[in-house]
């Protein structure tokens, strides 16, 4: 593979740079999709809080402002075509604190400059009639209508498969040690030999500072700042019916519990400033901390059985706002600092990339037409196969359920393992079905599982 | 079109073909409750012994000895040899109101994005107002406390399933929930640290062990020390692992004497007391297990493979979405001396009710509840549920009264109490929380005192413990909770 020459490589598979990839393998260019980890979204877009912002609460004026607005546009039409699960709860930020009831009015106003204009104001009495469940003491609210949930796994795999099936190659296990750049391109260094490529996109996450510095900048340093999160069992959904948001004050962002589209509650996350880019680790006085403010925001909820605990790691930096900066003289764009915004701003992210790179002087050609494709469908709010007589009576793989509390059929598994961006590790068969995500965490089916992923790589390595 | 189901009606339906559904399916079979069928989502029947393959099952039921795989196929061999269906591969999804009813309350039909709720309201039991002061009193009224007084239209005795063969909804008269119990995995007891592959539980292991004869690992920790974390010591040496050590927070083990002195003579693998699992290292792969030791200081285990054993959590997801009540203390359906839950109709047994005793005693419960489906199935009309989707008129809940645990005691099953309702065996069970000696335990309702005994037996956590049960006649049947209590 070496010497191979692209007209456009991106460094880093996650939302960003999937999407990015998405938006230029619909143009004529030979575009690569390159990556250290076995699956796309593998870092930090695999364990974020899955909100689809409105950016009702960005600083106005910045370029997070504009691409979340946008992008929330965008990827809530493309997710509706592409069957990535959305749901549009709205978002209630409860005020438990006489400053916090204080603050709403002027979130309300800075709503309206970011040209949000749909916010409510709440009493405490409508508070508790929109959510029963609220532990006592709430002062006010503010409703944000459109925020909503969607599904963070397959926002990303459904970019990779729209750009692997224009075209684009997608090297996964290819870690970039180093960039050489030339007058006729760059020469990307990786594990697996030389890529060659004309311009350069670096999405690289929390590695998007070394990368950077290999070309020879030094905007910004990437601090790795971790949410721990902690899901709840699937019976604790009826408790909440809104994404409720804490009221950011000086003291900081704060706790959120939110639904998730898998059915279960999500309560965190935790601001943790590291200087370890692979302490996705939770620690003792992180859950303890999250269940303290669980037990305040929604008390019943702590009652109910842990599904899962995870972190994850914000690609956080010294500035506020998203660092996208083109060097055309060196045909190499940055996408740096994309925080937890980045999810819902991915496809406005993209479009304003590519711009930038035409821009910097590379002919984009006239774009094809191009089609999102259909993805299974993980979201609660959507039939999923096992409900379907349908789909049973033509395949009763899709009758058979493996994963009991997911109900995620042999049909879906399946499906997942010859996918053209196909599941190759357990964590990639979960974000691509659910198999194992749930309350017994592989109890009942980790070992069938295990033997399917295990049959499907198995006969690719004697192939 | 998703919603094509085929219409069925049975005699009885057994949700679970563990040793508890299949032994009640046996019995009903042979009684002649007409049609009985038992519902596995598994594609195997036979439930958790299945996966075990050492020795020591059935003493109590079967009165011999076996292995695992051989009892779960003497239960499947009884219920079929009795007449009784059972079907594998197929999973009850959920509760159905009967067609024509509201389609409110049905579990799994969408009503659109956002709209869907997890748990539906589904006709309770219990009068509405006794339900709400049984609720009052138990403090379980939180998570099914919404059910109470609404969806009166569904029946919890109409549940849909999935198969390969399609989507069904079944009609019964009576429904027994037979559906076991798991182990708390890693993540819902907190257990911090990074998540890497080679954390099991031992159900996880075991099917890999046995049923798949997948690698595990080389050097293992086991984190537990009841019965089952001995079981799985023997699994992981079994699939050649080496065990590193047995560890409890406890101050001492659990298991009994024998298997404990055998485990540590033949395999001298070391138990650890009084030690607490801080956390999980490693990134791809566990590299090991933190622990905090007896004098608070702190050290790594190295291993590649942590099981985490016991900590018993009921598969209550079907009770719970009928809105049965819960018993706070098992986290399983509050049952009566007779295994009726608070649904007329609805009975539960095994470990889904007392989460966990031997796969004997699980069978020998639902021999119990056979012969109260039988009971019920006579004093019923054999008509199928009419058309409101309510069975019977009277509840049978009206004047129990709760049983509520409370000092060294984390749970007592049967926990619906009644002055006249023997329960099987005249004994109720119990589960400790933590280690008592000498127990003085104390049952009261309210202010009265209906017996006070002092026990020899230790209460030991993960070790069942039975309570006779000859004071239940001095119950006030319309008074307090009852309480169960170490003094």
């Amino acid at each position: 593979m070496d010497g191979e020459a692209y007209d456009v490589l991106i460094i880093g598979a996650g939302v960003v740079g999937t999407a990015i990839a998405r938006d230029l393998a619909r143009h004529p260019l030979r575009a690569a999709l390159v990556d250290a980890a076995a699956d796309v979204g593998e870092g930090t877009s695999k364990a974020n809080t899955a909100i689809l912002h409105t950016g009702f609460d960005a600083t106005p004026g910045t370029l997070e402002s504009r691409l979340v607005r946008r992008g929330h546009d965008l990827l809530r039409d493309y997710a509706a075509r592409a069957g990535i699960p959305v749901e549009r709860t709205g978002a209630i930020l409860v005020a438990w604190t006489e400053e916090q009831r204080d603050a709403l009015p002027a979130l309300a106003e800075k709503a309206a400059a970011n040209g949000y204009h749909a916010t409510e104001l709440i009493t405490p009495e409508e508070c508790y009639r929109r959510e029963p469940h609220l532990g006592p003491g709430a002062l006010g609210g503010l409703v944000v209508p459109d925020e909503g949930i969607i599904c963070p796994w397959t926002t990303p795999i459904a970019y990779a498969t729209e750009a692997v099936r224009a075209g684009a190659d997608l090297r996964l296990n290819t870690r970039v040690t180093g960039v050489t750049p030339g007058p006729e391109g760059h020469e990307v260094h990786t594990g697996r030999g030389v890529l060659r490529t004309r311009y350069l996109i670096n999405a690289a996450g929390l590695y998007g500072d070394a990368i950077d510095r290999m070309l020879g900048h030094a905007a910004f340093t990437v601090t790795p700042r971790r949410g721990q999160l902690i899901v709840f069992d699937k019976l604790s959904r009826p408790l909440a019916a809104h994404i409720l948001l804490p009221v950011p004050t000086a003291m900081g962002k704060g706790v959120l519990v939110a639904p998730t589209v898998y059915g279960n509650v999500m309560l965190g996350p935790t601001a943790e400033d590291l200087d370890d880019k692979t302490a996705t680790g939770s620690t003792a006085a992180g859950l303890a901390m999250l269940r303290e403010k669980g037990a305040a925001i929604l008390p019943e909820l702590l009652e109910e059985e842990v599904t899962a605990v995870y972190a994850g790691l914000r690609a956080a930096t010294e500035h506020a706002d998203y660092q996208i900066t083109a060097h055309a003289e060196q045909r190499y764009v940055t996408v740096g600092g994309i925080r937890s915004t980045g999810l819902t701003a991915s496809l406005a992210i993209a479009e304003h990339v590519r711009g930038l790179l035409a821009e910097a002087g590379l002919p984009l050609g006239e774009p094809r037409e191009s089609t999102p494709p259909r993805m299974p469908n993980l979201g609660e709010a959507f039939p999923r196969p096992y409900e379907r007589a349908d789909l049973i009576a033509a395949d009763p793989a899709y009758g058979e359920i493996v994963c009991h509390c997911e109900r995620v059929t042999r049909g879906e598994i399946r499906d997942a393992l010859h996918a053209d961006v196909p599941a190759r590790t357990p964590g990639g068969l979960s974000r691509r079905t659910r198999a194992t995500n749930g309350r017994c965490q592989a109890f009942y089916c980790g070992a069938e599982v295990r033997a399917l992923l295990e049959a499907a790589t198995t006969g690719e390595r004697n192939a | 079109m998703t919603e094509a189901r085929t219409e069925r009606a049975v005699d009885v339906l057994i949700v679970g073909a563990g040793p508890a559904g299949l032994s009640a399916a046996t019995e009903l079979a042979r009684a002649g409750a007409g049609t009985v069928e038992v519902i596995e989502r598994e594609q195997a029947a036979g439930g958790i012994p299945r996966h075990s393959r050492h020795t020591g099952y059935g003493l109590r039921d079967l009165h011999r000895i076996l292995t695992g795989p051989s009892y779960a196929r003497h239960h499947i061999e009884a219920a079929l040899a009795a007449g009784a269906h059972l079907r594998t591969g197929v999973t009850v999804t959920g509760w159905s109101p009967l067609p024509g009813a509201s389609a409110r309350t049905e579990s799994g039909a969408s009503s659109g994005p956002g709209h869907r709720r997890a748990v539906p309201p589904a006709a309770p039991g219990l009068t509405a107002p006794r339900a709400a002061a049984w609720a009052d009193q138990t403090g379980a009224a939180g998570r099914s406390g919404s059910a109470w007084g609404e969806g009166r239209d569904a029946a919890p005795l109409v549940v849909t399933t999935t198969g390969p063969g399609g989507l069904e909804r079944i009609r019964a008269r009576a429904v027994l929930l037979a559906t076991g119990a798991r182990e708390r995995p890693r993540s819902a007891r907190l257990v911090p640290g990074s998540r890497p592959a080679g954390v099991y539980t031992t159900g996880q292991l075991q099917q890999e062990v046995y049923v798949r004869h997948q690698r595990i690992g080389r050097r293992a920790v086991v984190v537990g020390t009841e019965h089952v974390a001995y079981s799985a010591a023997l699994t992981l040496r079994h699939a050649g692992v080496e065990v590193r050590a047995l560890l409890t927070d406890l101050p001492r083990q659990q298991s009994y004497a024998a298997f404990h002195h055998a485990l540590r003579l033949a395999y001298t693998i070391p138990v650890l007391a009084a030690h607490t699992v801080t956390a999980i290292h490693g990134r791809d792969r566990v590299t090991g297990v933190g622990v905090r030791r007896p004098d608070g200081t702190e050290a790594v285990i190295a291993c590649d493979t942590v099981v985490f054993t016991g900590d018993w959590i009921p598969d209550h997801e079907l009770a719970r979405r009928a809105g049965l009540a819960i018993d706070p203390g098992t986290r399983g359906p509050a049952v009566t001396a007779t295994l009726s839950t608070t649904h007329p109709g609805v009975f539960a047994a095994g470990n889904l009710v007392h989460p966990v005793e031997t796969a004997d005693n699980a069978a020998l419960a639902g021999r119990a509840a056979a012969r109260s489906i039988l009971a019920h199935l006579n004093a019923a009309p054999p008509t199928t549920p009419s058309a409101s989707g309510t069975t019977l008129a009277a509840s049978p809940t009206s004047d129990l009264v709760p049983v509520r645990a409370g000092g060294a005691l984390r749970w007592a099953a049967p926990n619906l109490l009644h002055p006249d309702a023997r329960p099987d065996r005249d004994r109720l069970i119990l589960w400790a929380a933590t280690i008592a000696h000498h127990p003085h335990i104390e049952i009261r309702q309210k202010d009265r005192v209906l017996w006070s005994t002092r026990r020899h037996r230790p209460l030991v956590p993960g070790r069942p413990y039975y309570l006779p049960s000859h004071w239940l006649p001095a119950i006030d049947p319309h008074g307090a909770p009852i309480e169960i209590t170490t003094v």
